[in-house]
């Protein structure tokens, strides 16, 4: 801290103090509304204390399966969405390093064609090239399935490129070293290019998942099943209908579920993520 | 037990830079052959070369007698001490010094003992377990060294290996690197740009210039008798002193126009040279014969302790002299430099040896 007064220290808590109320209390807000019966968030104003209902309504959220969804509980719902989010994840990084492996460490014909193409796809986000993509989906009978859901959003041209900046900061010499040591290409790439690459994967493992988490669009395409849905369309499903109907409570539940699983990741893996941004561990 | 020879190496790169012109040398077992040379030389690249990190396009390059030419660094059986130590960041030191021996697929045990043993020596033991971000410059420096030494190759090849480290560390390292490589009797190519560390590990001196061997032999024996003027401004601190020489009234004569008092030993010499410490300060006006007699302008004197350079304008050059003890010279004096007659180097035209 710059600033030691009492004044400056007062004024710094304040305004984050207001920072922290703006961003928590609508998730506060949504939890209290979790714990209360349906009547009762029906009937402004909402209390602002948690109610009695918490039990009731996490039990028939997470077991009773929910009406509106057809009848799929909001453990199957998270199950998918795990699936998905972890198969992009883990689909993501994993395609990434090897591209990136190969154009920073290989010297073959028309890779910087290739490096240039995948830099291209830049431009081409799911959005762009939903209805062909969703054509090729239907032909190979991939409609809700989790491979449908997860391999037309696993290339990533962002990764690729982070990995390749990371890849051509570790010096020639550790290459060299290596090779000299008797590492081929592959034991080079288990034993030191991965080991190296340990914050950065984990902090893209952070983003990625997030961003697998909270897709909307593409999975709502290639879903038809309730069974198959992911939680952030349940949950849109869920208020689709009239207001009296809508089973405000569940919504509410779903709504405190959904944002766990990517809460956890972030706080279990914050040490891995700050450090995968601040530095790269030389 | 490994000779390393050379035969007519060259190197050029798509670009069409010629960076290795063809070099021929030829270290016997047990040596220690020391590449030296500015950068840009082409030593670097001759020495990856060597160790198989780099393409040869023409020559060859045989290890104990066998072509290397077409095998990987793996198969030549060679160590590589890095210029930045290259050491592998997220492995402990043990496992830095074990990593070549467990891809060669070598025994557990027989790895513990060889990374132990090695670690000894090196007066590693106590930092086995610890990262290279946790040592010092030296103490990361013994590890890439214990890194070459642990896997027993037939021949070591040091990448300017002290050029990160201090002055001192520098000195202590170059006595105990040549120390090690003599009683481990490893064959040895050793780069480096600076001639002190060149002179003082050389078994074979070999000075590079712009890809081509200027001159090779003894460290003692490129010292007194440097074949070009390249290798006598090169090799020695401070440099050998040059003078051109031009034609005077009566003989020969420097740039502008002093006599030199006696015939040059070749009449085709066109520059005459005299080290530092051959040569004397006087200033007594008559000047002794059979000697080289050039009046000075003491412009600075840097004394170093043990001896004094004088930094002087002398015949339309500037001249070191090497005094030993303080100089009694201060700036401005005029004074006359003397270099006997048998200390003097001539060289002609194009900077070759002439006598």
């Amino acid at each position: 801290m710059i600033g030691q007064s009492p004044l400056r220290t007062v004024i710094a808590h304040a305004v984050l103090i207001l920072g922290i109320l703006i961003v928590a209390f609508p998730i506060y807000y949504t939890f209290v509304a979790s714990t209360q019966t349906l009547q009762t968030i029906l009937r402004p104003p909402l209390p602002l204390l948690p109610g009695d209902q918490f039990w009731n309504n996490y039990t028939e959220a997470l077991f009773g399966g929910v009406g509106r969804i057809g009848g799929v509980s909001v453990g199957r719902l998270l199950l998918n969405t795990t699936v998905m989010a972890l198969g992009i994840a883990v689909g993501k990084i994993f395609i990434s390093i090897l591209s990136a492996y190969a154009i920073v460490f290989f010297r073959f014909p028309l890779r910087m064609t290739f490096f240039w193409l995948i830099f291209i796809t830049l431009m081409l986000p799911v959005e762009v090239r939903i209805l062909p993509t969703y054509k090729v989906m239907v032909d190979l009978g991939m409609i809700d399935t989790y491979a449908g859901l997860i391999i037309p959003l696993i290339a990533s041209a962002t990764a690729t490129l982070l990995f390749r900046q990371f890849f051509m900061t570790i010096p020639g010499e550790l290459v060299e070293a290596a090779r000299v040591d008797g590492a081929g290409p592959w034991r080079f790439f288990f034993d030191i290019l991965l080991p190296l690459s340990r914050t950065n994967i984990a902090a893209l493992f952070v983003i990625l998942f997030i961003y697998g988490w909270t897709q909307y669009l593409w999975p709502l395409l290639v879903t038809n099943s309730s069974n198959m849905n992911t939680i952030v369309i349940a949950l849109r499903k869920m208020v689709s209908f009239a207001d009296a109907d809508t089973q405000w409570h569940l919504v509410m539940v779903t709504a405190m579920l959904a944002i766990v699983p990517p809460i956890l990741v972030v706080v279990l893996m914050q040490r891995w993520f700050v450090r995968g941004l601040v530095d790269s561990e030389k | 037990m490994a000779t390393v020879d050379l035969k007519d190496v060259k190197k050029v790169y798509p670009s069409g830079f010629e960076a290795v012109k063809g070099v021929s040398i030829a270290v016997p077992d047990k040596e220690l052959c020391v590449l030296v040379g500015p950068s840009g030389c082409g030593k670097s690249t001759l020495l990856r070369m060597i160790a198989g990190l780099e393409t040869i396009s023409s020559g060859t390059v045989a290890i104990d007698g066998k072509i290397v030419n077409l095998i990987g660094p793996t198969e030549r059986d060679i160590a590589m001490v890095f210029q930045n130590y290259a050491l592998y960041p997220h492995m402990k030191v043990y496992d830095n010094m074990a990593y070549g021996l467990r891809n060669r697929g070598t025994p557990k045990d027989e790895i513990d003992s060889r990374v132990r043993a090695t670690a000894k020596i090196l007066e590693l033991s106590a930092l086995l377990d610890r990262r290279p971000r946790e040592l010092s410059g030296g103490q990361r420096q013994r590890v890439a060294m214990g890194r070459a030494i642990v896997r027993n190759p037939r021949v070591f090849l040091f990448d300017e290996p002290l050029s990160n480290l201090d002055a001192k560390l520098r000195g202590q390292m170059r006595v105990e690197i040549k120390n090690l490589q003599r009683s481990l009797g490893v064959t040895s190519v050793y780069v480096t740009h600076d001639q002190l560390e060149a002179m003082t590990l050389a078994d074979i001196l070999v000075v590079m210039n712009a890809g081509l061997v200027e001159q090779m032999g003894a460290p003692l024996d490129v010292y007194e008798r440097p074949a070009s003027t390249f290798v006598a401004s090169f090799i020695g601190a401070p440099p050998m002193n040059l003078l051109a020489l031009t034609e005077g009234a009566s003989g020969a004569a420097l740039a502008d126009g002093t006599a030199i008092a006696f015939a040059p030993r070749e009449a085709r010499a066109a520059t005459l040279g005299f080290r530092p410490e051959d040569a004397d300060v006087t200033f007594n006006a008559e000047a002794p014969s059979g000697a080289l007699v050039l009046p000075a302008l003491v412009e600075a004197v840097e004394p170093v302790g043990a001896e004094s350079f004088l930094h002087c304008a002398a015949g339309g050059n500037r001249i070191v002299v090497r005094v030993a003890g303080r100089a009694t010279a201060t700036v401005g004096n005029q004074l006359r430099v003397v270099a006997k007659a048998e200390k003097l180097h001539w060289f002609d035209q194009a900077g070759k040896r002439v006598g």
